[in-house]
């Protein structure tokens, strides 16, 4: 044991950038995954992996030039050796690449774009929640287990939003009656929801982030299409995060998701009740996966002892993962994003009467994302 | 096909009064006052944030509403008097910039009051589920309501400005408030009259918005666009521009997206038809705009000043 080496790392902590949206549209997710991520340091005493840490929280507005002076200044001017907590992924591809040049690791807590998870993956990036295309996959998978034939699907116009169908139908096998591209922050969806009713299709899915998804969904139940035309979507629009505001609208949806609050296992159980005492609300995927960033890290510091000059130990530790994992068992694949169960969830009130999701099916077993092959490591 | 048709255009013109209640209050605060108002949908997001907090409070959707229009009002009187009477002899940029300012804070106001997660704001019982519009198309009534509110105070403001002394002033200093200023009327309680009705208009549509849109911060923005490309087309300063642009704004907004994809799968290839048709309805209303402004420059109802 270098009991001698612990003590002197212990005067100055390992630093680490939590650089996350707080203020502007979106500052729920990125509150979420703070306080994830703070949970798991605040359990362990200011320490992951036995290492104590000093956690800088910065704010990036959800704009890519803060997000890219923030993170500069973070390596630069406070040499922070590991950084987590961008949101959204042109956020992520701002970054990312950057720092990770600059020998700091970076372990995602939420954004999982392809272009870091193919060709572009990088030894020093690590993803802790999963490569973008998973929830669409897995509910495209949950519609086609639930054997629904005919879908209609919508999506905004914009990158995320054709990648979101593309992921659905990848999965997807039946017939997909229409493709319906809105606006990006689009406010009302009356004219789409007409479009639906008339399609007369089966299901519908839906992939509208934040306010979007909130105000869809309280339209389409307000249509009264609810009852007979079922709908799907990702995690996204039906996670702890927008639950409370969408109200009884979102009951009864099947969403696609890596996670959920009745997990079966103790860690999860464990996480649950923590975060719930500690911020008296219920955790979201977004403070999952902030609390498991932390613990990937935890078991990177802890194969180095705390000396983050160490990289290759440091990141040894992190592909191997070794801790208990909330989502059960957690590893990571070739490209170091989630090899992963996916399951498709229902909206339910729990006995206290919260929205809550439950776990209905479990739609992939070890799952590894479709770029994978594509990420030559070293 | 019809019936699909008659939804749509009630789509449109639903989306429409709500356009116009939003851009009553902008368009007479910049005709009247020369003051360009980004802070005008902050007044939109306080009435829909006051609404779903006392809803929420006292279990009464009817009440939130009913607050939420004294309380945007308020919030409206407050910026006039401690920015905005600053600014008037100031120009455009100033406003700009001040306003933009007030729009930031408000947002984090929101915040630090309410958290940064949206707001739950339920349907009023009586409103809830659908009506039977024509056979086989079920509407919602909560878009009725809305349909109906806007129309009344569409009626109202009417009658306001055409018939109250307050209008008379209102009008005369959408024509030339110069003059109005120099009649003796006191020009400074005219303009606090006018904001606190801009806001109480604004926060009346938050808050009837509330139900059917999600309660969050920074809702104002996207629609304050939507509001602005409103009273350019009918031109500045006119209520009844207002009405109009609204109304064409919201009709068009709504078959642009639900009939332009399909004009477009109608002649090109079915891929590039729905990039198309998709930027295309994207696209519509300021298409429009474009359209308008090169026929009228000063709107449909302009061309005073």
């Amino acid at each position: 044991m270098t009991m001698a080496v612990g003590a002197a790392e212990a005067a100055d902590a390992v630093k680490i950038g939590l650089l996350t949206t707080l203020s502007g549209d979106g500052a729920g997710l990125g509150v979420d995954t703070r306080d994830g991520f703070m949970l798991a340091v605040t359990e362990a005493g200011g320490m992951l992996g036995g290492v104590p840490v000093d956690v800088r929280v910065v704010d990036d507005a959800r704009k890519p030039e803060t997000a890219v002076q923030a993170a500069d200044r973070l390596v630069s001017e406070d040499k922070v050796a590991l950084m987590t907590g961008i949101v959204f992924s042109n956020l992520a591809l701002a970054v990312v690449p950057r720092v990770t040049r600059d020998d700091v690791i970076y372990v995602s807590s939420n954004a999982g774009p392809s272009q870091l998870a193919g060709a572009g993956c990088h030894p020093n990036y690590f993803n802790a929640a999963y490569q973008n295309d998973n929830l669409h996959e897995a509910t495209g998978a949950a519609v086609e287990q639930a054997g629904v034939k005919r879908m209609v699907l919508i999506a905004p116009n914009y990158p995320a939003g054709k990648d979101s169908l593309t992921g659905f139908k990848r999965y997807f096998k039946g017939e997909v009656v229409d493709e319906i591209y809105t606006k990006l922050g689009q406010l009302d969806y009356a004219a789409e929801i007409a479009k639906v009713r008339a399609d007369k299709p089966d299901g519908v899915f839906i992939f509208l982030p934040g306010g979007m998804g909130i105000n869809f969904v309280k339209q389409y139940d307000q249509a009264g299409l609810k009852g007979d035309i079922k709908l799907f979507g990702p995690a996204f629009s039906f996670d702890q995060d927008v639950l409370p505001a969408v109200g009884d609208a979102a009951l009864g949806v099947i969403n696609g998701a890596q996670w959920s609050l009745d997990l079966d296992n103790a860690a999860n159980k464990a996480f649950v009740a923590g975060f719930e005492a500690a911020y008296d609300r219920l955790p979201s995927v977004y403070a999952m996966q902030g609390y498991e960033a932390a613990h990937i890290m935890g078991a990177g510091l802890k194969a180095a002892g705390g000396d983050v000059s160490k990289l290759d130990d440091l990141r040894a530790g992190m592909r191997k993962a070794d801790f208990d994992s909330v989502r059960g068992e957690f590893r990571f694949g070739t490209n170091q994003h989630p090899v992963q169960d996916l399951y498709a969830r229902e909206v339910v009130k729990d006995d206290k009467g919260r929205l809550v999701n439950r776990i209905v099916s479990k739609v992939f077993d070890d799952h590894v994302d479709a770029y994978a092959a594509d990420c030559k490591m070293n | 096909m019809f019936a699909l048709l008659i939804e749509q255009v009630l789509n449109g013109l639903q989306l429409g009064v709500m356009l116009f209640m939003i851009a009553a209050g902008l368009t007479l605060v910049f005709g009247v006052m020369g003051v360009l108002n980004l802070a005008h949908g902050a007044l939109y997001m306080v009435g829909a944030f006051a609404a779903a907090f006392i809803a929420a409070e006292t279990g009464s959707v009817v009440l939130g509403i009913l607050v939420a229009m004294p309380v945007a009002a308020l919030a409206g009187l407050l910026i006039e008097r401690l920015v905005i009477a600053r600014l008037y002899a100031r120009d455009h940029l100033d406003q700009v910039l001040a306003t933009f300012g007030i729009v930031l804070f408000a947002n984090e106001m929101m915040r630090i009051l309410f958290g940064p997660r949206p707001l739950f704001l339920n349907v009023p019982d009586f409103a809830a589920g659908t009506l039977e519009i024509l056979p086989g198309v079920p509407y919602p009534v909560w878009r009725l309501v809305i349909i109906l509110v806007g129309l009344v105070v569409a009626g109202g403001l009417a009658l306001l400005i055409e018939r109250s002394r307050l209008g008379m002033l209102i009008r005369a200093g959408a024509q030339n408030r110069r003059m109005v200023a120099a009649l003796g009327v006191d020009i400074g309680r005219l303009y606090a009259v006018l904001f606190a009705l801009g806001g109480l208009l604004a926060g009346l549509a938050g808050a009837v918005a509330g139900p059917v849109l999600a309660v969050q911060v920074g809702m104002g923005e996207p629609v304050l666009i939507l509001a602005f490309v409103v009273i350019v087309i009918g031109g500045i300063g006119s209520v009844r521009g207002a009405f109009t642009g609204a109304l064409v704004v919201g009709l068009a907004d709504t078959l642009g997206r639900a009939y332009l994809p399909e004009l477009a799968r109608a002649v090109l290839p079915p891929a590039a038809a729905d990039q198309i048709g998709a930027a295309l309805a994207s696209m519509t209303i300021y298409l429009l705009m474009a359209l308008v402004l090169a026929i009228r420059p000063k709107g449909v109802f302009g061309g005073r000043d």
